[in-house]
């Protein structure tokens, strides 16, 4: 199954957030492990997650540094701030009442019939 | 990893593509090669060869005219090209600030020069005459310190300097007489082509290098502008609320800011240009686009009012001045047109825009040429006149090759590389020009 795009950029900042809330991660291994977590569905254009990582920095929700990777190249490794974490804790409420909403219709449509009949 | 030439070769490639996109920064480049790397690792892990893993990989990361708009929005201002005059967080920082440092002291030392010769010379004619003389040695103390000029160099610049430093001062001009004038105006455009030397590193025969300083000079002009005005904002500013307190800031403007920033300016804007040199954009030649036809209509109407105006004898000679003036700024203009033009590219309307203009240029010479035969018919000679013929011959024969050379290139005879080299090696002709009306010129009308 794929996701939808524009579902995928929804989740992208608090999936990237709760990433690095597990520890600091560099980009390929933040891509790694979303598509670890979503069984590979959620396809994501790697080369979008570099300037959503730097719009995040900006924003004050993660920091950089650079270190140096097993194979000696410089790698840049991001940690998340404070401020991510509040950000993140804001967007986990804000997915839990869509999530919530979006349960409770799913409930309503399993019985379709119904209504449709009612409406005939 | 054992080697794989093929792959970085690839990888080279790609970079090479990734790094002339402006939004990417070389850090960016980084971490998407990095990111590049591991993911071809990756797919060679599980069984696909370099050339495969490479193809998949560049997929994944993702068209690179899009990633390339995600980071331009991300970082607008990387579309702005940045001058870093000092950077930073390079490991190298030492050295430009350093650099810094020369600039401000040298800056600061043609400050103190020039402050010192009002203070002993006095602000009259002997002044006047000493001012490039003053302002000189800093600028061509910075190019040598930029340059690392040789000792041979360095005393092939001294050693005129010094003649002329000499002459002018030994002279025994009479007070208000017209070759002294002559000569505080034409002193400078040898000191300019003396710091010319200085600014191609000693490499003066070059006409490449010729054509840098060409290009060094109309950007020094226009950073001199900028500094200028923003210099006036600032001291206009300080003059009114001064004033609201009662103050009065013009002694102080006249004794130590203007003498100070003038000539420091100078060495400061001749600094920016060199540090901004490749990395924004020069703005002389665009300059030169926006004049080049306004400067042709400029000329037409002046050959109008001219020819108009009857009898050349009666020309007042302030106006044969101005019209010199106007001359050597054509001539500055087509420089800069010639300058900033790709010399392999094929004939083109700015080139005939060019063609009209010298030849617009040339009759307005020539109208002048006559006008100032007549005059020296009818009033004999006199140092003025002589310099101002000069000058009016040497443009001639420089515009009349110029327009020959157009003609060829316009009909395809001939390559533009002959008209720039045509510009280039005509150009130490106007210093020494200006040196026999330094040197000899006081002597031949008997220093009146």
């Amino acid at each position: 199954m794929r996701i939808d795009k524009d579902l995928v950029a929804a989740a992208a900042t608090p999936l990237v957030l709760g990433i690095l809330s597990d520890g600091d991660l560099y980009g390929y291994a933040i891509l790694k492990r979303v598509g670890e977590l979503s069984g590979g569905s959620m396809q994501w254009t790697d080369g979008m997650l570099y300037p959503l990582l730097h719009r995040l920095e900006r924003l004050g929700y993660v920091s950089s540094s650079w270190g140096t990777s097993e194979a000696g190249r410089r790698r840049k490794h991001y940690a998340i701030t404070p401020a991510g974490r509040a950000a993140l804790a804001d967007r986990q409420e804000q997915w839990a009442v869509v999530a919530d909403a979006l349960r409770q219709v799913w409930q309503t449509a399993q019985r379709p019939p119904a209504v449709a009949e009612g409406w005939a | 990893m054992e080697l794989h030439a093929e792959l970085e070769a690839h990888i080279d490639r790609w970079r090479g593509y990734v790094q002339r996109r402006q939004a990417i920064s070389p850090a960016d480049v980084e971490e998407l090669e990095d990111h590049l790397r591991e993911q071809v690792a990756d797919l060679q892990a599980t069984g696909l060869d370099d050339e495969e893993a490479f193809l998949v990989a560049i997929k994944r990361l993702g068209n690179l005219d899009a990633v390339s708009r995600e980071f331009a929005r991300e970082h607008s201002d990387r579309l702005w090209k940045q001058l870093v005059l000092v950077p930073e967080d390079s490991s190298d920082a030492a050295a430009p600030r350093r650099e810094l440092a020369v600039v401000l002291a040298l800056a600061v030392g043609a400050g103190l020069a020039v402050k010192a010769g009002l203070t002993w010379i006095g602000d009259g004619e002997v002044l006047a005459r000493n001012l490039g003389l003053l302002v000189f040695p800093f600028l061509a103390a910075y190019f040598a310190w930029k340059r690392r000029l040789t000792g041979q160099v360095a005393t092939a610049l001294l050693v005129p300097f010094a003649a002329l430093a000499v002459l002018l001062n030994v002279y025994p001009f009479a007070a208000g007489g017209s070759t002294e004038v002559l000569a505080a105006l034409h002193a400078p455009v040898v000191l300019w082509l003396l710091a010319g030397v200085a600014y191609v590193g000693g490499r003066w025969r070059s006409d490449g290098r010729r054509m840098d300083f060409v290009r060094f000079t109309g950007e020094l002009a226009i950073y001199y502008t900028l500094l200028a005005l923003g210099g006036a904002v600032l001291v206009g500013l300080t003059f009114a609320v001064l004033q609201v307190v009662g103050a009065d800031l013009e002694p102080v403007l006249e004794d130590w800011i203007l003498p100070f920033a003038v000539p420091g300016a100078l060495v400061v804007a001749a600094w920016l240009v060199e540090a901004k040199q490749n990395v924004v954009e020069n703005i002389a030649p665009v300059l030169t686009r926006v004049f080049l036809p306004l400067t042709i209509v400029m000329l037409l109407a002046h050959l109008a009012v001219l020819t108009a105006a009857g009898g050349l004898v009666d020309v007042d000679r302030d106006l044969l001045i101005l019209m010199d003036a106007i001359l050597v700024l054509v001539l500055a203009l087509l420089l800069y047109a010639i300058s900033a033009r790709d010399s392999l590219a094929p004939p083109g309307l700015f080139d005939v825009l060019q063609l009209v203009l010298v030849v617009a240029a040339l009759a307005v010479d020539a109208v002048m040429l006559t006008a100032m035969l007549t005059r020296i018919a009818e009033f004999g000679f006199s140092p003025n006149k002589i310099a101002a013929l000069g000058l009016n011959l040497l443009l001639l024969v420089h515009l009349v090759r110029a327009a020959w050379l157009t003609v060829g290139f316009l009909r395809r005879r001939r390559p533009f590389n002959d008209l720039e080299r045509w510009q280039t090696r005509y150009l130490p002709v106007y210093g020494a020009w200006a040196a026999i009306v330094v040197v000899v010129f006081p002597v031949v009308f008997d220093f009146a």
